[in-house]
């Protein structure tokens, strides 16, 4: 529905009751992170703890969910138990599209349901269900479940967590429809913190698109561009998965622990590999006919006489990098067995391997013995990984508990604090030099998709501070926008500046169209003082020594060129964040 | 008069594009439920899509049971739809004994008119438009 306003659904779930609001605010905050800030500043409580029952749970769609291809994404926002600030997370699936024809633009989800419940919204329907019986039912068992108990199949979404959300750990994602989350940042937790084990999105409605041809003929164009250009061939062919073999080549792929950042072992787990082995079939988020979704198969035989079992894992460049080369596991089937319990244990399978990693390395130079570890953990050995990640997921003993909150507040209390590869939070897989190292540190997600400081640190030889700086804060401005829209990230080389506007225009956001600099840069600086306001403060990241230890193909770190990187971002942020409050008190 | 098929269904990576597509340019709707091809996921022992659709009766069930004239009998399967003529009875959707016709919350049926402009938005070439409904598995064999 193209309107002025947004149209948000807030269920509280103390009360049972839901409320649909009307909100203003759409030419500044669009859509999407815009919108989702939007929200965080009404409902949130920054003084107020993650778990605070009052704290809101956010999902947010953008002004061209569903009109266009690609913009099929939706952004999760809300205070995060990693680190108790306002975070966002992102994921696909049918999500976006659900909740466009549930015609909503944001679902907002308050308070504490009295039991285990599942919270179910659509078009014309709000209802909440004991669900009591589903607690403890990991990911896959739960999601089966509600495919059967509520209508909709194939329009609707469903979102649900595994034992990880419901024990608190900081690495809990939300499941989205089998083979999307929101992985990053404890969403996971802040679901079962409010005890609510699922949610169901069923959309049913139908909207009137503008009468002249102008709309249909671009969107022609614009699907022209996704299926039949080499723009996005990467993401249909081998998938994400192909950066392995580039990066190991590189010196740039963190395997055991990142202590190496390349192996020749790489021959088991490269794209290749995993395509010519393991693919089974190919899928899609709902809206988006590119379909890098790459759902691998694993068999297990599980009794003598041939007997066996198999079982269908999404895989993508990052798992493979958190459950294969960081652990040292290299076969392909193997890595998809640890993944496949990371899924069904509903962790964050990046932050969770990555964790692991450091255990192993912990456990290795004796600061943690099988006492804590449960097991032998050695890297290369997946099934003992695959154990580990079911006591992580779980959260069987002190440490695993621990373990979940993060790999450096495990070290803080056992050791190893200089080897534990976190930036921000546990890192994504480039180890491509310093501009990546800063950028993850200390960018608005942690994620490597805050910005393409990796892509920097591959086209710039140069050690030029002011110049790095300047990229990551444009280069996140440019994203903001397409997280307002909201696009999938993988678009970016479709969607441009001018694309966009053009798309806006099309479908009667005409007066949306044109203000990329002016909004995204608002929306960019309410976030960061969101952020802050929840505590953050970036100046006092640090950087292990692991990173300062690294080879790449450009040689070894340089620790001065990263700390000159930390100090001239961070000031960048702050900065950045003194802007929206200082507009805030103007207004 | 040439039909549309779903011959290739198990290439399906539920993109939802042909929906949208038969929504956006039949109908003039944003949607993936009012229009004539709908996409389920299979569920069951297997795993994959299903593609909801009408399959070219001839003679059709559902025009046989509307009572208006709104849906008649189309030449080569199927039928032809006069909106201005229905009365949102709901006769149609009834009597098609495979879900094909979708009705909305003012009972406006939705059917698949075999145009095939559906077919170019599937990335995966699911759908083809032909001479007769073959089984599925002689267009298998025939691809």
């Amino acid at each position: 529905m193209i309107r002025d306003h947004f149209r948000v659904l807030a269920v509280d779930l103390s009360s049972g009751r839901g409320n649909v609001l009307t909100l203003d605010g759409r030419e500044t905050y669009i859509g999407g992170s815009g919108l989702a800030a939007l929200l965080f500043d009404k409902f949130g409580q920054p003084d107020q703890p993650w778990d605070a029952p009052e704290q809101p749970l956010i999902f947010t769609i953008g002004p061209l969910t569903g009109y266009f291809p690609l913009m099929s994404k939706t952004v999760c926002a809300f205070k995060s138990p990693y680190h108790d600030q306002y975070a966002e997370s992102h994921a696909g699936g049918r999500s976006a599209l659900a909740l466009r024809f549930a015609d909503l633009d944001a679902l907002v989800v308050t308070g504490k349901a009295p039991t285990p419940a599942c919270l179910a919204v659509g078009n014309h329907h709000i209802d909440i269900q004991d669900v009591h019986y589903l607690w403890g039912q990991n990911v896959d068992a739960a999601g089966k479940m509600l495919r059967r108990m509520y209508p909709g199949s194939g329009h609707r979404s469903i979102l649900r967590i595994g034992p990880a959300g419901e024990t608190g750990s900081a690495m809990a994602g939300i499941n989205v429809d089998t083979y999307r989350h929101f992985g990053r940042l404890g969403g996971g937790a802040v679901m079962g913190a409010k005890n609510l084990k699922g949610i169901v999105i069923e959309g049913d409605a139908a909207f009137s698109l503008p009468a002249d041809k102008a709309y249909r003929k671009l969107f022609e164009d614009v699907y022209a561009r996704m299926t039949t250009t080499d723009m996005m061939s990467k993401y249909h062919n081998l998938g994400t998965a192909a950066n392995l073999a580039s990066l190991n080549e590189l010196k740039a792929l963190p395997w055991r622990n990142l202590q190496q950042t390349s192996d020749p072992a790489i021959d088991g787990v490269t794209g290749e590999r995993f395509a010519d082995d393991t693919l089974l079939r190919n899928a899609a988020c709902a809206g988006c006919p590119v379909g890098c979704i790459h759902v691998g198969f694993m068999r297990e035989k599980f009794m003598a006489e041939n007997q066996y079992l198999y079982r269908q894992v999404a895989y993508d460049y990052e798992p493979i990098f958190a459950a294969g080369t960081m652990l040292g596991v290299t076969d392909a089937f193997a890595v998809l067995g640890i993944m496949d319990v990371a899924e069904k244990m509903g962790l964050d399978v990046m932050s969770a391997g990555v964790a692991l990693a450091w255990a192993a390395e912990a456990l290795e130079k004796g600061l943690i013995s099988e006492k804590e570890a449960i097991l032998s953990l050695k890297f290369g050995d997946a099934q003992a990984f695959r154990q580990a990640m079911h006591h992580l997921g779980k959260g069987t003993n002190d440490f695993y508990r621990l373990l979940g909150q993060g790999a450096l507040k495990a070290a803080a209390e056992y050791g190893g604090e200089e080897f534990a590869c976190v930036l921000g939070q546990e890192m994504a897989g480039y180890a491509t030099g310093e501009v990546y190292y800063a950028a993850q540190a200390l960018g608005f997600r942690h994620s490597h998709l805050d910005t393409g400081g990796y892509s920097y640190d591959q086209k710039h030889d140069d050690q030029n501070v002011d110049k790095a700086v300047a990229f990551l804060v444009e280069d996140e401005r440019e994203r903001v926008w397409l997280t307002s829209m909201v696009s999938c990230l993988f678009a970016r080389k479709v969607y441009s500046g001018e694309l966009l506007d053009e798309c806006l225009q099309s479908v009667g956001y005409d007066r949306l169209a044109g203000q990329m600099a002016a909004c995204s840069a608002g929306i960019q600086a309410k976030r960061w003082q969101l952020r802050m306001a929840t505590g953050y403060r970036p100046k006092q990241i640090t950087i292990p020594k692991r990173f300062h230890e690294l080879t790449t193909w450009k040689g070894k770190t340089d620790p001065a060129y990263l700390d000159a990187l930390l100090t001239a971002y961070a000031t960048a942020i702050t900065d950045l964040a003194q802007t929206a409050s200082s507009e805030g008190k103007e207004s | 008069m040439k039909i549309l098929t779903t011959p290739h269904m198990e290439r399906c990576i539920g993109c939802y594009s042909c929906s949208l597509a038969c929504a956006r340019l039949v109908h003039q709707n944003l949607s993936w439920l009012t229009g004539g091809i709908r996409i389920k996921s299979s569920g069951g022992l297997s795993t994959g899509f299903t593609a909801i659709t009408c399959l070219a009766c001839d003679p059709a069930p559902c025009a046989a049971a509307c009572p208006t004239g709104a849906f008649s009998q189309r030449k080569g399967g199927g039928v032809k739809v006069k909106k201005d003529l229905c009365i949102h009875c709901g006769e149609c959707a009834e009597a098609c004994p495979v879900d094909a016709i979708y009705l909305d919350n003012t009972s406006t049926p939705f059917v698949c008119i075999h145009c095939g402009r559906c077919v170019d938005y599937c990335p995966h070439a699911c759908l083809e438009m032909t001479a007769t409904a073959l089984t599925d598995t002689a267009k298998e064999v025939a691809s």
